[in-house]
């Protein structure tokens, strides 16, 4: 029986087509996932993520529990609302999640986890607090809803009267609660918009008036291709536990400047990074897809989340490839009988509306 | 579900149509495209070759998977429908009408193999329960 968000019956009504991800009924698209990728780069869209948890960390000793429990330093967080990208991950160095982290107080603390891997973090999370003054709080009582694009600030502000003069101040990744809201201005597309967290009961009453105020819905399909285009990494694709955040693009999420000891530190510094983490970028007609091998002039590597772009029109990649290899090679991808000719390229691809990539070639 | 009564089917979702001029045109019906979602890239079979009845030949690829498609009946393909290839999103807006290949058929009473709309009706709902 898979789980549903507070928006599942009007998902249905709307004529998506549904998908099982991590356990839960989403939405894959309504209708076409390409229209509604450009309605997220050129206007405004939605997307329904309530199946992400929100775990709020209470309590005294929740500062020193971060500091150990995540990659990233939580001490960068100082102002009430701030919020920080950051990988947990295990002895070993493996990232057993990514998530974002909204810092309140000194005493107050909201992570937000992966769907597929929520029940794992939370097991996690209590064995790494054994002993510490520290309450581990899943907030299944709450929804959540993206509003991305371009003109999502604005549309969201006529949605959800009163919210433009709590929300108009608000800088990129950090958050403030209005009423039973915390708003984000964070997200998973490379374009402007809030993240916004909310009671389970308020979630239909929210979509609906974003949808009337010009607001596109847009499934999961349109989440990825804009993650994608977006240089996002996506667990359980470009990283899971046996991999290193310095295998996976993230070294800059990882904070080993500071004399603070975390989970995964040693291994870490006792690995260095062992693979370049780059894009690739199609020149040969074809779709790049997870799991092809790469060959590049220092051997091979892999496709870690590969797919088409709408913005670019063509295929592009995540690719875990050999140590030394640069952007603006050439590297060649099976896909299926044929040898298909990239160019490796640094990623993002695309951030707010516009292309980022250069040709090192004509098209094809 | 548009099934036209006209068209002969396989099970693999492939469409196939006997044009006046002798030749069979081969597409992807709607209920694949449906599967699929937005068509990005068609490869389709080189003219010229020549196919076996259910011989794999193509693929289309959606943003979501790639997909074979294999001959419906053996011929020689004699053309390929460059517009669609082109701007394969036009397989989404008319499977019917958007055929990636033509076959010169080896032997013409092979569509009789194929199913007919009642029986691709079947197979359609079958695959729906």
């Amino acid at each position: 029986m898979l789980n549903k968000t507070p928006l599942n019956a009007i998902h249905h009504n709307s004529g998506a087509r549904m998908t099982d991800f991590g356990g839960w009924e989403m939405p894959l698209h309504y209708g076409s996932q390409i229209e509604e990728h450009h309605a997220v780069r050129r206007d405004a869209g939605m997307f329904d993520v309530s199946h992400m948890l929100g775990v709020d960390v209470l309590g005294a000793d929740a500062p020193v529990f971060l500091r150990r429990l995540l990659a990233n330093n939580i001490d960068k967080l100082k102002d009430p609302g701030k919020a920080l990208y950051s990988c947990m991950l295990n002895e070993a160095g493996g990232v057993v999640d990514d998530l974002i982290a909204y810092f309140f107080s000194p005493v107050r603390y909201r992570l937000v986890v992966n769907a597929s891997t929520a029940d794992k973090d939370l097991a996690w999370m209590e064995q790494q607090s054994a002993g510490s003054a520290i309450n581990i709080i899943p907030r299944r009582d709450l929804a959540m809803i993206a509003v991305q694009g371009p003109n999502a600030r604005a549309k969201t502000w006529r949605a959800l009267r009163g919210s433009e003069a709590a929300s108009e101040g608000l800088k990129p990744f950090s958050a403030t609660e209005f009423n039973e809201y915390l708003i984000a201005r964070t997200g998973y597309t490379g374009e402007d918009g809030f993240e916004i967290s909310l009671p389970d009961s308020a979630t239909a009453t929210l979509w609906t008036h974003l949808a009337e105020a010009g607001v596109r819905p847009a499934g999961l399909g349109a989440r990825d291709t804009l993650r994608l285009e977006a240089g996002m990494n996506l667990y359980g694709s470009d990283m899971d536990e046996s991999v290193s955040p310095l295998d996976a693009g993230l070294a800059w999420s990882v904070d080993l400047t500071s004399p603070r000891d975390f989970v995964g530190k040693p291994a870490l510094l006792r690995n260095g990074s062992r693979h370049e983490f780059l894009g690739l970028l199609m020149l040969d007609r074809g779709v790049l897809r997870n799991h092809q091998v790469v060959k590049t002039a220092l051997g091979t590597g892999e496709i870690t989340s590969g797919g088409f772009s709408p913005t670019l029109n063509r295929s592009i990649a995540f690719a875990r490839l050999p140590k030394g290899i640069h952007a603006s090679e050439q590297a060649e991808v099976a896909v299926r009988d044929k040898w298909l000719k990239t160019q490796i390229t640094p990623v993002p691809f695309v951030r707010h509306g516009k292309s980022l990539v250069r040709f090192e070639r004509n098209d094809p | 579900m548009s099934i036209p009564a006209d068209l002969k089917y396989s099970k693999s979702h492939e469409w196939a149509r006997l044009e006046a001029d002798a030749t069979v045109s081969v597409g992807i019906t709607e209920h694949a495209q449906e599967l699929l979602g937005d068509m990005v890239f068609i490869e389709p079979p080189d003219v010229g070759r020549k196919l076996a009845a259910g011989e794999e030949c193509g693929v289309v690829e959606s943003v979501k998977a790639a997909s074979d498609i294999y001959a419906p009946i053996g011929g020689e393909v004699v053309a390929v429908n460059r517009e669609v290839i082109e701007a394969p999103a036009k397989i989404n807006d008319e499977p019917y009408a958007s055929w990636i290949f033509k076959l010169k058929p080896a032997n013409v009473a092979e569509l009789n193999n194929l199913l007919d709309a009642a029986a691709y009706q079947a197979v359609v709902d079958a695959e729906d329960h």
